[in-house]
């Protein structure tokens, strides 16, 4: 057999063969402690999956980590998880002009955010391709100070930054501090979710509609909350300082350790989003692909606002992307991975797939692809999966919709 | 009547090998440690009856939720049987790999590669793989 264990990342970040000075989360002992297996990805040592615990040995810890990635998944789909995704580039933009300079870098007003609001938004360059897709929240400290907040992805943390770096200079009241080390992130997601962490903050996260986000405490200790989330599931993701976050972590366990609350890995973390029908950075978007051409047109408000990239964005809307995103469901059992070419029904070469795998919840492969605009409407496709022609059929994305509450 | 895995002899990319039968036929399949760091198996793919192996050649295919893993023949010979119906149940080779989990059956072109671990020497790369 092959290696046993891979990097999640290994196709896709381009990561060197043996990553140098990774860093670690503020989590990390606990990860390993708990038997999580972890490997390389976007500069960070985090965890794939959890590893099974000695049921005696697991006696003595507050609360036993789901076995594997498909026990994690469902974890999150039947109960909650707890996912550390400290990984995530934090940038915090005070002064009174954060907003503006925000809504000239992001392709989604910002100037309009109200305090207490979050937007998913792409970073564009000036070609309308993905430099990233991020949330920015408008929050409020007690204090009553407020400001801006972007999270990015970890792999393009530090290109941000560079992007960042000289528009910020045309906007010399707007300071930027990256929070990343200094604190840690952490997604809860699931139907229990919010009903357990309710009563864990000063604040109750019920009262928060999806992307609203707040600053509350929990026993004088400063937490983000921020109903948003990255698996299909209601839930919260939690910025909180580097210091608390295992303390906090282990509260949340805790308090769900009824009703089954669970760590989840990346593993996990990436079946669940492509359920979900959600773009992974590096895989459904990057610097070759557009807003419009991911299918995110929500994420872009063009009118009556300048923003970089929004000449090009106008033009791609105006002519048309040349390729869709679309999601398939490979015949069979075997996945079709990324990098897999699709064909049309004769066999021509028209796509490729982006992401694509088991669908722990719906116990066939899923896929995503791009491809080409002519075919959008297509109702029969091949999957060429590693020299074996697989037929698929085009489904509408999301692959799962959570059931309405 | 469960086999007897401490005379076993196991490969490098953890397929195991039964050759104790003395018939020169041997049973193969993949080691539970390997089965275990993989967890969660959603595929197999076999090689068809007749197909004639060489050590290193790869004979089928296991995916697990994130991974493709080819299986690599430990033996060099004919495949004369192959366990058709366990790709249908890959939880019962995560729970059982020696016994109900055998993958394929091979008649021995020659004697076992001598690369083939025994039991102890494939503990041992095991737990140094940690």
């Amino acid at each position: 057999m092959g290696p046993l264990m891979t990097n999640p990342s290994a196709s896709e970040s381009h990561e060197p063969a043996a990553p140098v000075n990774l860093a670690k989360t503020p989590l990390d002992a606990w990860h390993r402690r708990m038997g999580g297996k972890m490997v390389p990805f976007a500069g960070y040592e985090m965890p794939i999956q959890y590893a099974a615990v000695d049921p005696d040995e697991a006696s003595s810890y507050i609360a036993k980590p789901a076995n594997g990635i498909v026990a994690e998944h469902q974890a999150c789909r039947n109960r909650a998880a707890l996912f550390d995704v400290s990984h995530m580039g934090r940038l915090r933009f005070d002064g009174d002009d954060a907003a503006k300079f925000l809504d000239h870098v992001l392709t989604r007003r910002v100037a309009d955010l109200p305090v207490g609001g979050v937007r998913y938004s792409m970073v564009c360059n000036a070609e309308g391709g993905v430099l990233d897709d991020v949330l920015v929240s408008h929050l409020e400290t007690p204090s009553e100070r407020r400001f801006h907040l972007l999270v990015v992805n970890a792999s393009n943390r530090q290109k941000i930054l560079k992007w960042i770096e000289p528009h910020l200079a045309d906007f010399p009241s707007v300071t930027m501090s990256d929070r990343t080390e200094l604190t840690a992130m952490i997604a809860v997601q699931g139907p229990m979710a919010i009903e357990i962490t309710k009563k864990l903050f000063s604040f109750d996260p019920s009262r928060l509609k999806n992307y609203q986000a707040r600053i509350t405490d929990q026993f004088a200790k400063p937490v983000i909350v921020s109903r948003t989330g990255y698996t299909g599931e209601d839930g919260v993701e939690l910025i909180v300082r580097a210091e608390e976050a295992t303390r906090i972590w282990e509260n949340i366990l805790l308090a769900g350790r009824e009703a089954g609350f669970t760590a989840a890995g990346l593993g996990a973390r990436d079946t669940l989003r492509m359920e979900a029908g959600m773009p992974l950075y590096g895989h459904e978007l990057d610097e070759s692909v557009d807003p419009i051409t991911a299918g995110l047109n929500f994420s872009v408000k063009l009118a009556d606002r300048n923003f970089i990239g929004d000449e090009a964005l106008r033009e791609i809307k105006k002519t048309g992307p040349s390729r869709v995103r679309i999601g398939l469901f490979p015949e069979g059992k075997r996945p079709a991975r990324e990098g897999c070419d699709v064909l049309d029904s004769n066999g021509t070469k028209i796509g490729v797939v982006t992401s694509g795998g088991p669908s722990p919840t719906l116990g066939v492969p899923i896929a995503m692809a791009y491809v080409d605009a002519a075919h959008a409407k297509d109702t029969e496709f091949q999957i060429d999966i590693r020299g074996r022609t697989t037929p698929a059929k085009p489904t509408k994305l999301p692959f799962y919709r959570r059931p309405a509450s | 009547m469960s086999r007897d895995t401490t005379k076993l002899r196991f490969a490098e990319t953890h397929e195991w090998v039964d050759a104790t039968q003395e018939d020169g036929i041997a049973t193969i399949g993949i080691s539970k440690f390997a089965l275990e760091a993989l967890n969660d198996l959603v595929y197999m793919d076999l090689p068809e009856v007749g197909r004639t192996l060489k050590v290193g050649d790869e004979f089928g295919e296991v995916e697990s939720v994130k991974a493709v893993s080819p299986l690599y023949s430990p033996v060099s010979g004919e495949v004369v049987e192959v366990h058709s119906e366990l790709p249908d149940k890959l939880e019962s080779l995560n729970e059982d790999p020696y016994d109900f989990g055998w993958i394929i059956k091979v008649k021995l072109d020659g004697d076992l590669p001598d690369s083939l671990m025994d039991h102890a020497a494939y503990e041992k790369q095991c737990s140094e793989a940690g």
